[in-house]
């Protein structure tokens, strides 16, 4: 433990208004904290900047996972264990109970919370590609009500959200429409578990015949932040994935996803890697598709 | 009813396993003594310079803390080893990151945090040289400026800490032998191969609790020090010259220990020191525990090294003659470099009769903290290139790298490089055919062939041959001169008093088993008393995988002494009950008061060793093996899995089937990870990825299933025919890993850890279409908030 505990302060509002009334009347003063598997560790090395904190972790109201008119919707608070032992989850939203799973450790799963994960908004977070694919809304609380985003517009940049400093993360709403669908995920991480991902891809889509009709795809780690692969989703929709066109479709998927891949080198890999990999896993996607 | 013994070959409970499941084992962390204090370490920023001045900061009042600089020691300010080049505090030179300078104690461990923080430190900064490369380019060019070790002093030579010579004959007849091998043979295979550092990653870091008494005239009396470690009498002789006391006056305990590799060899001589030194001054207990990332930065780790080969080879695939030249990088100090690079320049021939052979090693100085012990101890580096070596020139002549081996294998009779005759039996054939039918190699090797023209995913096998020497290196057992006790203790019950420590690995329990079988009395009755220098005699450093061969034989010869003496005394029967036992040993104590048996180390057969040409019996013993991977590499992700790996090896007799199927496990696991996962990321000579999250170890999650076969031949050096296991496991992994990759791609690495981006590179090595974008600072990690750690 590099920093000194005394110096920092933990309180648990007894209500959830009464936290976003504290958060209201001085914003940016409180952190808020959740599951804490994010704000230990920068504790933990000598880095928490943010002294006061408000725990919300007990705040039942926001665990929760429920269907609701054709939605499933899952409260800030539902941590990744909650998720794998879903039926909903793993019934309509396959993917999402993948990257739940590979999220940490269990030790993580137990604590960690869908909420802390996005408003974390690591570009390499296993969790927010999924949610982007999916077609996610977000729903944010304050003092002064709520307000629903789509998720798509949640990110701004590196580790940048629309999140206001008097709000919290309530709920985030996935509809209930992808039957049918063929779904992919991968995680390439610096190994099989306990991995922060060097590039991960999460993909649907919807086929008729040998045609692509609709696809959707998502990526950890390969901008600055979680992103929709759009450039690649246009250049894909309606292509042909007869076996004389395939290769041609191959290729124009890696050139546009290449265009809008922007990774980094870093600590764990580098950009070159991560920008061959990004492709080579939607050619994956891609080829399954034709199967 | 027969008495169950569980001696040398069963699996008995391990003497401490119960206090360990139960967490009832008390570490070094878990330990407090009344009006203790915590100790921290302030360190170097830089790679190389000088002091130029220290700043505290008014922030803090510094009379409540005890300050410790090297004015303060009151003998030599050096960490003993072999050379006394390593002060024990930077006085004024820093010449690697993380350099301890100054020493803090409190008697809050959270106020140290802000006293750490108040303090700046300002340097002339001098040029560093960061690589084994760096440092024989200094050489070379004769770069003043960047000869980082100045030789002269030491008996050595610029930025050089050793170099080794070694022929497998006359020298001047090698060379004749050699340059003719070289002229008539059919092929001349050369190659270069390289190894990373590695961090030891014990689950405990590095502690330890000191005291210093004084006389009542207030001069330092003795100092007592209690850790996690692997040596105590190493500790026992670090604190003689930083304290210049006599041996008797530095007291050593070593406390449960939680893994060491190697790691807690040498490195508790530091640690120990500098606690003993903040007790002395401060006058009170201190207590210094490192976390994590300042263990990851500061501490010893696996020597990088490159090793170059070039053989003679005849069409047929007969060795000719081979030049071996082996380098290691040892960081900014000698500490034990010359030992590891000695082990590596012994084991750089490997399994093969060389008819003429020259191996010369040197291990250069660069501005890193100073690589040490791990487990493999230079044979790891040099096997690696052996071993890839040999597959290298089974491809380029054209035959299987089975059949290359074959040719070359040692066999009983024949002599080793380093001219020493093997006496015991010894059957690398036997050994090769049982671990490539239990691997189902050679059906493997045909079904991956096919499968792989297809297959996105590329499977492969490969092997390695190798073998591991037990014990201290020629005519090192013999200056150790190890002693071992075996008491009574009042009840009856035997203990045996060594300095061999547990760290995980089965001490404790091994030698119990070996004092159960020879004392005809159940393990449980075999009791082994805490490593604390003030009782126990000196073993010998728990190293080297030499304790169950050469310590448990000295158990075993004290047991038989004591079991001498008591059927001397009482008339025990042939096969005593161990009532009857006890009943002796308590009439022994009424009539005698105590009984110790004594040993010291004598070799049982004669051992010659020249230090001088580095020729003669090398080790008491082998251990041989042949490991088996096989693997997945997948061309979508271009990361290389084991899939299945099998460990065939010839240890004597197993002395605990349990422990050794572990220490196999756990070596193997550990090899994995240095050929394919953990990697040090160097910033100026400091670790840039000390922590867990980025210095990557695999978890059960990559690892294949282990299988593990033994052959017994028992050997005479050891109890009942043990012989050492415990560094084999690290030296073969790596090379049969890249060798499998081999298979599996065709294409040939030789430089480990094999990351996925690098056969990435070697895979797009033309050159990619896609670059990344450089929008971003490429040096920092966006990923997390938790990137860079001040060490
Ligand atoms: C060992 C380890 C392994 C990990 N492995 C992975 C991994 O594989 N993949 C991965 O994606 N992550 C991983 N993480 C990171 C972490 O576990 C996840 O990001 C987790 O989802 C964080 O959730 P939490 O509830 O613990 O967040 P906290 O630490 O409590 O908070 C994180 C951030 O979110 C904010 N926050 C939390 N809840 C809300 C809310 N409702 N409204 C507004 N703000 C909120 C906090 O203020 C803080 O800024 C790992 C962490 C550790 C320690």
């Amino acid at each position: 433990m590099r920093s000194d505990v005394t110096e920092y302060e933990l309180s648990a509002p007894a209500t959830l208004q009464e936290m976003l009334s504290l958060l209201a009347a001085e914003p940016g003063k409180y952190t808020p904290i959740a599951g804490g598997t994010e704000l230990m560790v920068a504790l933990g090395v000598g880095r928490l900047q943010s002294r006061s904190l408000l725990s919300l972790q007990h705040f039942q109201e926001l665990r929760f996972l429920r269907e609701e008119d054709g939605h499933v919707v899952i409260g800030a608070n539902t941590t990744f264990t909650d998720l794998r032992r879903s039926a909903l989850i793993a019934e309509h939203l396959p993917l999402l109970a993948q990257s739940a799973s590979w999220t940490g450790a269990i030790a993580n799963q137990n604590r960690g919370t869908l909420g802390g994960n996005i408003v974390n908004a690591s570009p390499a977070a296993d969790n927010p590609p999924v949610l982007l694919v999916y077609g996610a809304s977000i729903t944010l609380i304050s003092a002064s009500g709520m307000r629903t985003l789509d998720y798509n517009d949640f990110h701004l940049g590196y580790k940048k959200t629309q999140l206001r400093a008097d709000e919290l993360v309530h709920s985030v709403r996935i509809p209930l429409a992808y039957q049918g669908y063929r779904q992919y995920i991968r995680k390439v991480g610096t190994r099989n578990a306990l991995a922060i991902s060097k590039i991960a891809l999460a993909g649907i889509a919807r086929t008729e015949g040998t045609r692509i009709a609709e696809i959707r795809l998502g990526a950890a780690s390969l901008t600055d932040r979680p992103i929709r692969c759009l450039a690649a989703e246009k250049a894909l929709t309606g292509a042909s994935l007869a076996a004389d066109s395939l290769e041609a479709t191959l290729q124009a998927g890696r050139a546009a996803l290449a265009m809008e891949a922007k990774p980094i080198d870093d600590i764990r890999s580098t950009a070159r890697y991560r920008s061959a990999v990004a492709e080579n896993l939607l050619e994956e996607f891609l080829r399954s598709l034709a199967e | 009813m027969e008495e169950l013994i569980d001696g040398i070959g069963a699996s008995p409970l391990r003497k401490e396993g119960r206090a360990k499941v139960l967490g009832a084992a008390r570490y070094i962390d878990d330990l407090s003594l009344p009006d203790m204090w915590h100790g921290a370490t302030v360190r170097s920023t830089i790679a190389r310079g000088r002091i130029r001045n220290l700043h505290f900061g008014n922030e803090i009042d510094w009379s409540e803390y005890t300050v410790v600089s090297a004015r303060d020691i009151p003998g030599l300010n050096t960490v003993a080893h072999l050379t006394n080049d390593h002060p024990c505090l930077a006085s004024e030179y820093i010449n690697h990151p993380d350099e301890p300078i100054l020493l803090l104690a409190h008697p809050s461990k959270t106020a140290l945090h802000h006293a750490l923080k108040a303090i700046t430190i300002e340097y002339d900064e001098y040029p560093g040289v960061f690589t084994i490369e760096e440092s024989e380019q200094a050489v070379a060019a004769q770069d003043a400026e960047r000869i980082i070790w100045d030789g002269s002093q030491w008996n050595a030579t610029a930025n050089c800490f050793k170099t080794y010579t070694m022929y497998s004959g006359e020298g001047e007849e090698v060379e004749a032998g050699l340059s003719r091998a070289f002229e008539e043979a059919d092929y001349i295979v050369e190659g270069e191969y390289s190894t990373g550092a590695q961090e030891q990653l014990y689950i405990e870091n590095n502690g330890v609790i000191a005291e210093c008494f004084r006389d009542e005239n207030g001069d330092v009396e003795s100092v007592c020090v209690q850790g996690s470690m692997q040596c105590p009498y190493y500790l026992v002789h670090a604190l003689e010259l930083v304290f210049n006391l006599p041996e008797e006056k530095c007291r050593v305990i070593q406390v449960e220990t939680g893994g060491a590799f190697g790691g807690k060899e040498d490195f508790p001589s530091v640690i120990g020191s500098h606690a003993a030194l903040l007790a002395m001054k401060s006058g009170h207990p201190v207590k210094l525990v490192y976390d994590r990332a300042e263990d990851m930065a500061a501490t010893t780790k696996r020597h990088p090294s490159r090793t170059r080969l070039r053989t003679a080879v005849s069409r047929e695939g007969k060795l000719l003659g081979a030049e071996i030249s082996v380098a290691i990088d040892g960081g900014a100090y000698s500490t034990l470099s010359p030992v590891v690079l000695s082990r590596a320049t012994i084991h750089a021939p490997g399994p093969y009769h060389w008819p003429f052979l020259r191996v010369k090693s040197k291990a250069m100085a660069t501005n890193v903290p100073p690589h040490g012990a791990f487990r493999g101890f230079g044979a790891p580096q040099s096997l690696f290139g052996l071993e890839r070596h040999m597959d290298k020139i089974a491809k380029t002549i054209g035959i299987s790298p089975e059949e290359l081996r074959r040719k070359n294998f040692l066999a009983t009779g024949d002599y080793t490089a380093t001219g020493q005759p093997l006496v015991e039996e010894v059957d690398m054939q036997k050994l090769l055919t049982r671990a490539l039918r239990e691997a189902s190699y050679h059906e493997k090797i045909a079904r991956y062939a096919e499968e792989n023209k297809t297959s996105p995913i590329k499977r492969g096998v490969g092997f390695a041959a190798f073998m591991h020497g037990t014990g201290f290196t020629g005519s090192g057992e013999r200056r150790l001169n190890s002693q071992v006790h075996l008491e009574l203790l009042p009840d009856g019950r035997p203990q045996i008093l060594v300095s061999s420590t547990e760290f995980g690995q089965g001490t404790n329990t091994i030698l119990c088993q070996a004092a159960a079988s020879a004392l005809h009395l159940p393990y449980d009755l075999v009791t082994i008393a805490q490593p604390d220098t003030s009782r126990v005699p000196n073993s010998g450093p728990t190293v080297a995988s030499r304790t169950a061969m050469i310590v448990g034989k000295l158990v075993q010869r004290a047991s038989e002494q004591m079991l001498h003496t008591l059927s001397s005394f009482a008339a025990l029967p042939e096969n005593h009950t161990s009532q009857q036992f006890l009943e002796a040993a308590r009439r022994y104590l009424a009539e005698h008061g105590t009984l110790r048996e004594s040993v010291r180390y004598e070799p049982p057969t004669k051992i010659y060793w020249d230090d001088e040409l580095y020729r003669g019996d090398a080790y008491p013993g082998y251990a041989w093996a042949v490991y088996v991977a096989e693997v997945a590499v997948d061309t979508r992700t271009y990361s290389a899995t084991v899939t299945r790996f099998d460990a065939l090896q010839e240890v004597g007799r197993v002395m605990h089937p349990v422990l050794a199927k572990g220490q196999i496990e756990g070596g193997v696991a550990q090899g994995i990870g240095y050929a394919l996962y953990e990697k040090c990321v160097w910033k100026n000579g400091h670790m840039a990825n000390n922590q867990m999250t980025n210095y990557i170890m695999p978890t059960s999650a990559d690892l294949p299933p282990i299988h593990v076969h033994f052959e017994e031949v028992p050997s005479i050096h050891g109890p009942n025919g043990a012989k050492g296991i415990g560094e084999l496991p690290m030296d073969g992994p790596a090379p049969a890993i890249l060798n499998a990759i081999e298979n599996a791609t065709g294409i040939s690495f030789n430089a480990i850890p094999l990351l996925p981006e690098d056969i990435f590179e070697r895979v797009h090595s033309l050159g990619h279409p896609h670059g990344g974008s450089r929008e971003l600072d490429p040096n920092t990690d966006r990923d997390t908030r938790v990137e860079e750690t001040i060490a």
